[in-house]
C-alpha cells in the first residue's frame, strides 16, 4: 500500500499539454521509479492552475511549491534537488517583477492572492479522471445533500436565494430558469450543459470540464433532480478532445459508483447524461440554435417565446446552463445561499472566472468576486501592461462585448456595470489593450469574427454585418469619408434593434464602445488618414530624412520590394546623395527601419 | 380576449393572436417579406428572418418582428414610428444591396414583392455598396434557380421539406453567403425535387422562376410544316382571367379559347377530355382492383390516383417498394398526347412527327412529365411542349391580345368536349368525385341518388370518406400537400390501417388550381378558394356532368380503343413506374 507524503501536481490542461507537461509527467514517473519513490509520491495530472503565462506548471504538496515554466529536462532537478534533498529550485519559481524576489507559494503570487476560485475550486488540485479526488475534496456530496435532505423545491429556492445567474455571458437568474422549467409538467424533460464555448480568447469551460469534470456531472444530476428531469445531455464542441475524454471519463465513473444512473444514492431518482458535439458554430452557443443542433436541425436561432423551458430540445421542456454556472451549483447547495450571495454586489453575486490575454503580463485563467476593478484585475492580478506600455482599452465580452477604457478602470465589475459602460460580461474574454492597438481595427477584427460566424438566418445580422465590415474595411484602409462614419453609427444602431437572436443584437457593441470611447481615432483614420497605434498599414507611410540618410544604401538592399532608390540630393556634411522611398511599391514592411544604423528612417 | 394598442388604436384580438395579424384587423398593414401563409392549408413560414415587419413595443428594449410576436394584455405597438421605419427601410435597403436590382429584365418583374416592398417605402437611393453574393445558375426542366437574387426568406425550404417533405432544398452556407440550396452542391435535378415547382411559386423575387418555353412554342407556330395543336387544363381556365385584372374565380373558358386560335394553334382542344377519358380507365382500374380483392385475388389497395406528376416522382423516389399501389393509368395530359399522336394524327393525314402537341398546364411538374420517354414513340414526344398559365397570359400579351375583349368560343372536336367531371380535375378532391360518379355508376350499374360528393370536397389537406356502393363500403381518402401523402404512404406500408381502398393525390395546395404554373396567388389563400368555387360552379352548369356519358368519349372507344382497360388503351394510356430512390440515397450520402 502506498503512503504518499508528497504529490506532485502537473498541469494537464490543453494549454500545459501543448507545452509538453505529458513529457514531464512521464519523466517524473521515470525518475522517481529510478530514486524508488513511487510509493512516496503521488503524481497527478492536474486541470489548468490558470497562470496560464508561466506554464507549464509543477505544484509539489504540501508545501505548495509552485514551479513555472517548467520543462521535461527539469524534472531531475525537481526531483533530486526538492523532493530527495529538500532544497526548492529557484530558477524555476515565479520571478515578483515588482521586486525580484523568488515566490515559491502561489498563495503569495500577486496573481493568486485576489483571487476566489468557486467554479475553479478543484482545477489544478485533483485529478480529473479519478472520481475519488473528487470526491475527497467534497464531490457529490451536495448531490447527496439534495436527493436526502431536500425537496426540488428546497433545490430551486437555494439557487434562487444565491443570485447565481447564467454565466454564459446573458446573465440570466439560474434559480428562475430553474423553476420556469420545473413548472413545465411533461413526460421527459431534459438538461442540457452548454459547452459550446466560442468566444475568442476564452477558455474557462475547457479548463473546468478538463480539470473538474465531476462537479459538472454533480450539477447536472442536482438540476435534474430540482426541475425532475432524468436526462441530461452536454453540447461540446468537438474541438475540445481533452474535455470530451475527462467528461465521459467522470460520466462512466460517476455510473460504476452509482452517482449516475438509476435509483441513485438508493433515493429512487434516476438521472443519466449523454454527450452531444457541435461542429465549432459560434452561434450553437445560443441556446435555441443549440438545441436545433442537437437535434439535427440545422444551428440556427428560433424567435423566443416558446423558451426551452416550456418547448425544448426534441420538443421537451428543457433547462439549458453553461458550464461555469453548473460549476457554481454543488458549492452553493453546500455552502449555501446566504455564503455565496455574501459575495459579489448587489445584483452579481459570486465570481466570476476571466481569461485575461492580450498586451498584459499575466496571461491566464482568473476567477474573481463580482465588483472586483478592472485595475485590480490589470494591474495586480495581471501584473500590468507588458513593456510597461499605457493601458488603452480592454475587451470584454468578446464579440459581442465592448471596449473599457482608462475611465472604467475604478468601475466595479458586474453584469449591469458592463452593459452600463456598453460592454457586456459575456463568457469572460478579457483582452488588455496597450498604445500599440488600432480600435477601428480591433472593431474591424471581431466584426470579421461576427460576420464567420452568423448563421445567416436574418437580414441584420447575414447582411448587416458584412456592410459594417465593408466600411470598417474603407476606414482603416483610409478611403473612407464622414458620411461613412455617420452610415455606420445608423447600421450599428438599426442591427443592434432589429436582428434576431443575441449574436446580431450584440455584433455592433465592438463598433459602437470604440466610436464611443475613441471617436478621435475614427476621425483620424477618416479625415486625417493616420492610424496612430501603427497598426492600419494602408495609412502609414516610410519616410527617409534626407538630412540624416548617410546614402550607405543598406536600406535599399534589404528592401524586398525594391521600393528604395537614390535621389539627386546630398545632405550638408555627407557625401552620398540620400534615399527615398517610393510609396507606391513599398509594402510597408518595416524591412528598412531595422537596417538603417543611423534611425534615418520613420513612419508617419 | 386580449387588449392593446397598435399605433395608438385599441385592438382587442384572440389569445394567441401575433401583432401582425392584429394590426391587419385594425386596419393597419404591415408589410413583410420572408413572412408567407396559405391560410386554412396547414402552410405557414414564419422564421422571422428579414425583419421588414420589425415594430415598435413600448417597453421593450428592442424592435419586434409583428409577423412572430404575439399580441400581449396592455401592449402599445407603434407600426410607424420613426425607428420602426428607419430600421425597416435599412433593412430593405440591405436586402437590396446583395440583389442583383436587374428589374427591367427579370421575369418576376411586376410580380415582384421585393419590388412592390421598395416602392412602397419609397427607396430612391441604394445607400450600400460592397460584395453579392454569386451562385451558379441551375436549372431542371420545370424549375429555374439564379440564387442572386435570393432574399433568405427560405419560404421555398419550408414548402420543400415541411410541406411537400420532398427535402431537395434547405439552407446552406452560414452569414453573408447564406443560401438555400441542395445539399452539397448538387444540381436540383439530381437531388430529391420532384418539380412540383411550388418553390417558384412562394418565391418572393426571381431567384426561382419556371423554365420559359414560349419561344419554342411561337416557333413552332410560325414553321409552316407543322400542325400545332393545344390542349387546356382544367385549372387553367379558372385563373387564366386573373393575369388580365379579373376577379379571382372569374371563368375565362371561352375567352381563352377564342385567345388560342387567334395566337396560331391549329386546333384548340381541351384536357378535360381526356381527364374524362381518365376516369374511364381509372375507375375501371379501381373496379378491377376492388373486383380481384373480394374474390380473394392478388390486388393491391388502396389504389392511388397518379395525375399529378410531382406525386408520380415523389412516390418513385422515396416509395419504390409501393409502385404497385398508384393507378398505371396516365395523366389526363399523357392519355391528351397519346391520342392525339396516335389517333388524331392518323385522323388528319399528319406525320406524328409534323404534329406539334402543346399543352397549357397549371402546373410546371408538367414540363418534366412531357420529357418522360415513356410518353412517346421513337423520340418523338406525345406532348411536344408544356406552357404554365402565367406563361399562356405572357403570350397573349405578346402577341397583342386583350383576352377580356375576345368572344367566347368553343373547343374543336373530337377532342374537346367534356363533362363536369373533367372539369373537376383541377380541385383537390375532383378527380376522386369524378371517379366515383362513373365507378358507382360502372359498378352498380343504377344512376347516382346524388351527383355531388360534398364529402371530398373542400381544402382540408386530409379528407376521408366511405360510399356506398349499392351495398359495397368504397373507403376513400382524398390529399394535398406531399407531406400528407407521406403519411398514407407510410401508413399504407404499415398495412394500411385505415382501409382506404382508393386515395387521390395532388401536390399542390388545393389540387391544381394552387399549381406552380398559375399566377402568383402571394400567400392569398382567397385566390384558391375562389378558384375552387369556380370549378365547381362550371361543373354544375354542365349539361353532362359524367365521365361515361362523354359522347366523344363513348366514340372514341367505339372507334379506337374498344374498351377501357383493353389491349389498345394498355399501350398507350397506362404506364408503369421505376424506381428512382438512388436519388435520394445520392442526397443523403
Amino acid at each position: 500500500m502506498s503512503k504518499y507524503n508528497t504529490h506532485v501536481l502537473i498541469c494537464g490542461g490543453t494549454g500545459c499539454k501543448s507545452s509538453n507537461s505529458g513529457q514531464i509527467y512521464e519523466n517524473f514517473k521515470t525518475i522517481l521509479g529510478e530514486h524508488n519513490l513511487t510509493d512516496e509520491v503521488q503524481v497527478i495530472k492536474t486541470g489548468c492552475f490558470g497562470f496560464c503565462e508561466k506554464g507549464p506548471i509543477v505544484k509539489i504538496m504540501p508545501d505548495n511549491t509552485f514551479y513555472t515554466n517548467v520543462t521535461p529536462e527539469d524534472v531531475r532537478n525537481i526531483v533530486e534537488e526538492h523532493i530527495v534533498k529538500g532544497r526548492k529550485v529557484s530558477s524555476l519559481l515565479y520571478v515578483n517583477p515588482e521586486n525580484n524576489e523568488h515566490v515559491s507559494d502561489s498563495r503569495h503570487m500577486e496573481f493568486y492572492k485576489k483571487q476566489v476560485r468557486i467554479a475553479l475550486r478543484n482545477c489544478g488540485f485533483v485529478d480529473p479522471e479519478n472520481i475519488e479526488e473528487s470526491i475527497a475534496r467534497g464531490g457529490y456530496e451536495a448531490l447527496g445533500k439534495c436527493l436526502t435532505e431536500m425537496t426540488p423545491e428546497q433545490v430551486i429556492a437555494e439557487i434562487k436565494a444565491s443570485g447565481l445567474r447564467g454565466r454564459g455571458g446573458a446573465g440570466f437568474p439560474t434559480g428562475l430558469k430553474w423553476e420556469l422549467c420545473a413548472k413545465n409538467k411533461a413526460d421527459q424533460k431534459y438538461v442540457i450543459c452548454n459547452a459550446d464555448e466560442g468566444d475568442p480568447g476564452a477558455f474557462m469551460d475547457r479548463s473546468i470540464l478538463e480539470g473538474d469534470p465531476n462537479s459538472i456531472v454533480e450539477a447536472m444530476a442536482i438540476c435534474g433532480y430540482a426541475i425532475g428531469a432524468t436526462k441530461g445531455l452536454v453540447y461540446i464542441r468537438a474541438e475540445y478532445p481533452l474535455a470530451i475524454d475527462r467528461l465521459k471519463i467522470a460520466i462512466e465513473q460517476a455510473r460504476e459508483y452509482g452517482l449516475l444512473g438509476e435509483n441513485i444514492m438508493g433515493s429512487g431518482f434516476d438521472f443519466d447524461i449523454e454527450l452531444r458535439y457541435g461542429a465549432g458554430a459560434f452561434v450553437c452557443g445560443e441556446e435555441t440554435a443549440l438545441i436545433h443542433s442537437m437535434e439535427g436541425q440545422r444551428g440556427e436561432p428560433t424567435l423566443k417565446p416558446p423558451f426551452p423551458a416550456v418547448s425544448g430540445y426534441l420538443g421537451k421542456p428543457s433547462n439549458v446552463n453553461n458550464v461555469e454556472t453548473f460549476a457554481n451549483v454543488p458549492v452553493i447547495i453546500i455552502k449555501g445561499a446566504e455564503w455565496f450571495s455574501s459575495i459579489g454586489t448587489e445584483k452579481s453575486k459570486g465570481t466570476k472566472v476571466f481569461a485575461l490575454a492580450g498586451q498584459i503580463n499575466n496571461v491566464g485563467l482568473i476567477e474573481v468576486p463580482m465588483g472586483i476593478t478592472l485595475r485590480e484585475i490589470i494591474y495586480e492580478i495581471g501584473g500590468g501592461i507588458k513593456g510597461g506600455r499605457e493601458f488603452k482599452a480592454v475587451q470584454t465580452g468578446g464579440p459581442s462585448g465592448g471596449c473599457l477604457t482608462k475611465k472604467h478602470l475604478d468601475t466595479p465589475i458586474d453584469y449591469d456595470s458592463l452593459v452600463a459602460a456598453g460592454s457586456m460580461m459575456g463568457s469572460g474574454g478579457m483582452v488588455v489593450m496597450d498604445e500599440t492597438s488600432c480600435m477601428p481595427a480591433i472593431a474591424k477584427f471581431y466584426l470579421e469574427f461576427t460576420c464567420e460566424e452568423s448563421c445567416g438566418k436574418c437580414t441584420p445580422c447575414r447582411v448587416g454585418n458584412k456592410r459594417m465590415l465593408e466600411i470598417l474595411d474603407k476606414i482603416t484602409r483610409g478611403e473612407s469619408t464622414m458620411d461613412d462614419l455617420q452610415a455606420l453609427r445608423n447600421l450599428a444602431g438599426v442591427i443592434k434593434d432589429s436582428a434576431l437572436c443575441g449574436l446580431g443584437q450584440t455584433s455592433p457593441n465592438p463598433i459602437l464602445s470604440t466610436m464611443d470611447n475613441f471617436w478621435d481615432e475614427y476621425v483620424e483614420h477618416v479625415v486625417d488618414k493616420k492610424c496612430r497605434a501603427g497598426v492600419c498599414k494602408k495609412l502609414m507611410s516610410y519616410v527617409i530624412d534626407r538630412e540624416k540618410c548617410i546614402g550607405c544604401g543598406k536600406c535599399a538592399k534589404g528592401c524586398p520590394a525594391e521600393a528604395i532608390a537614390k535621389t539627386d540630393y546630398t545632405a550638408p556634411g555627407h557625401k552620398l546623395p540620400s534615399m527615398e522611398i517610393h510609396g507606391e511599391t513599398c509594402i510597408k514592411c518595416g524591412a528598412c527601419i531595422n537596417n538603417c544604423k543611423f534611425g534615418a528612417i520613420s513612419v508617419q | 380576449m386580449i387588449k392593446l394598442s397598435i399605433d395608438n388604436k385599441p385592438v382587442e384580438v384572440a389569445e394567441g393572436t401575433t401583432i401582425l395579424k392584429a394590426a391587419r384587423q385594425a386596419g393597419i398593414n404591415i408589410p413583410t417579406l420572408c413572412y408567407f401563409e396559405l391560410d386554412g392549408m396547414n402552410f405557414e413560414n414564419k422564421p422571422g428572418g428579414c425583419r421588414v415587419c420589425v415594430v415598435e413595443v413600448k417597453g421593450r428594449r428592442n424592435l419586434a418582428p409583428a409577423c412572430a410576436t404575439e399580441c400581449m394584455e396592455g401592449m402599445e405597438v407603434f407600426t410607424s414610428s420613426p425607428r420602426a421605419i428607419n430600421a425597416r427601410k435599412t433593412v430593405v435597403e440591405l436586402i437590396l444591396s446583395d440583389h442583383p436590382n436587374d428589374c427591367l429584365r427579370c421575369e418576376k418583374s411586376g410580380d415582384c414583392e421585393l419590388q412592390a416592398l421598395a416602392a412602397r417605402l419609397g427607396i430612391r437611393e441604394l445607400p450600400f455598396k460592397g460584395e453579392q453574393t454569386t451562385f451558379k445558375k441551375d436549372s431542371t426542366l420545370s424549375v429555374y434557380r439564379d440564387m442572386d437574387k435570393c432574399v433568405y426568406c427560405r419560404r421555398c425550404e419550408t414548402m420543400c421539406s415541411k410541406f411537400q417533405t420532398a427535402g431537395a432544398l434547405s439552407g446552406v452556407n452560414r452569414g453573408f453567403p447564406s443560401v438555400v440550396a441542395p445539399a452539397f452542391d448538387q444540381p436540383l435535378g439530381e437531388s430529391s425535387c420532384i418539380n412540383c415547382g411550388q418553390c417558384v411559386q412562394v418565391c418572393p423575387v426571381g431567384a426561382l422562376t419556371l423554365v420559359d418555353n414560349i419561344n419554342d412554342v411561337m416557333k413552332a407556330i410560325a414553321d409552316p410544316t407543322k400542325t400545332v395543336i393545344v390542349n387546356t387544363a382544367p385549372a387553367v381556365r379558372v385563373a387564366l382571367g386573373e393575369e388580365f385584372g379579373q376577379e379571382p374565380g372569374s371563368i375565362v373558358t371561352g375567352q381563352m379559347a377564342a385567345a388560342l386560335r387567334r395566337l396560331g394553334f391549329d386546333y384548340v382542344f381541351d384536357t378535360d377530355w381526356s381527364a374524362d377519358l381518365t376516369i374511364m380507365e381509372e375507375g375501371t382500374e379501381l373496379l378491377q382492383r376492388v373486383g380481384k380483392v373480394l374474390k380473394g385475388e392478388e390486388a393491391k389497395l388502396p389504389m392511388f390516383t397518379s395525375c399529378c406528376p410531382a406525386w408520380v416522382a415523389f412516390y418513385e423516389k422515396n416509395f419504390p417498394d409501393l409502385l404497385e399501389y398508384p393507378s398505371t393509368a396516365k395523366s389526363p395530359m399523357a392519355m391528351f398526347g397519346a391520342t392525339a399522336k396516335n389517333y388524331f394524327a392518323q385522323k388528319i393525314g399528319v406525320n406524328r412527327k409534323d404534329l406539334v402537341v402543346v399543352s397549357i398546364m397549371p402546373c410546371l411538374a408538367k414540363k418534366s412529365e412531357c420529357a418522360r420517354e415513356e410518353f412517346g414513340k421513337d423520340g418523338n414526344p406525345d406532348i411536344d411542349y408544356v406552357l404554365s398559365t402565367r406563361e399562356l397570359a405572357h403570350m397573349i400579351k405578346q402577341c397583342n391580345l386583350d383576352l377580356n375583349q375576345l368572344p367566347e368560343e368553343d373547343f374543336d372536336s373530337p377532342l374537346g368536349q367534356s363533362t363536369g367531371a373533367g372539369v373537376i380535375f383541377g380541385a383537390t378532391g375532383g378527380v376522386m368525385e369524378a371517379a366515383l360518379r362513373t365507378a358507382y355508376e360502372l359498378h352498380t350499374k343504377k344512376s347516382l341518388p346524388k351527383i355531388d360528393f360534398e364529402e371530398v370536397r373542400g381544402l382540408n389537406g386530409v379528407k376521408e370518406a366511405t360510399v356506398d356502393f349499392d351495398g359495397l363500403p368504397v373507403k376513400v381518402a382524398v390529399c394535398y400537400g406531399l407531406g400528407n401523402a407521406r403519411k398514407i404512404m407510410e401508413e399504407v406500408r404499415a398495412g394500411n390501417p385505415n382501409g382506404y381502398n382508393f386515395v387521390e393525390v395532388m401536390a399542390c395546395p388545393g389540387g391544381c388550381i394552387g399549381g406552380a404554373g398559375q399566377p402568383y396567388h402571394h400567400g392569398n389563400s382567397d385566390i384558391i378558394r375562389k378558384r375552387m368555387e369556380a370549378t365547381y360552379r362550371e361543373d354544375a352548369g354542365k349539361p353532362i356532368r359524367k365521365s361515361h356519358e362523354n359522347p366523344d368519349i363513348i366514340a372514341i372507344y367505339k372507334e379506337f380503343y374498344g374498351e377501357p382497360c383493353g389491349h389498345l388503351s394498355h399501350e398507350l394510356l397506362h404506364t408503369h413506374y421505376f424506381d428512382k430512390s438512388d436519388k435520394i440515397e445520392a442526397t443523403l450520402q
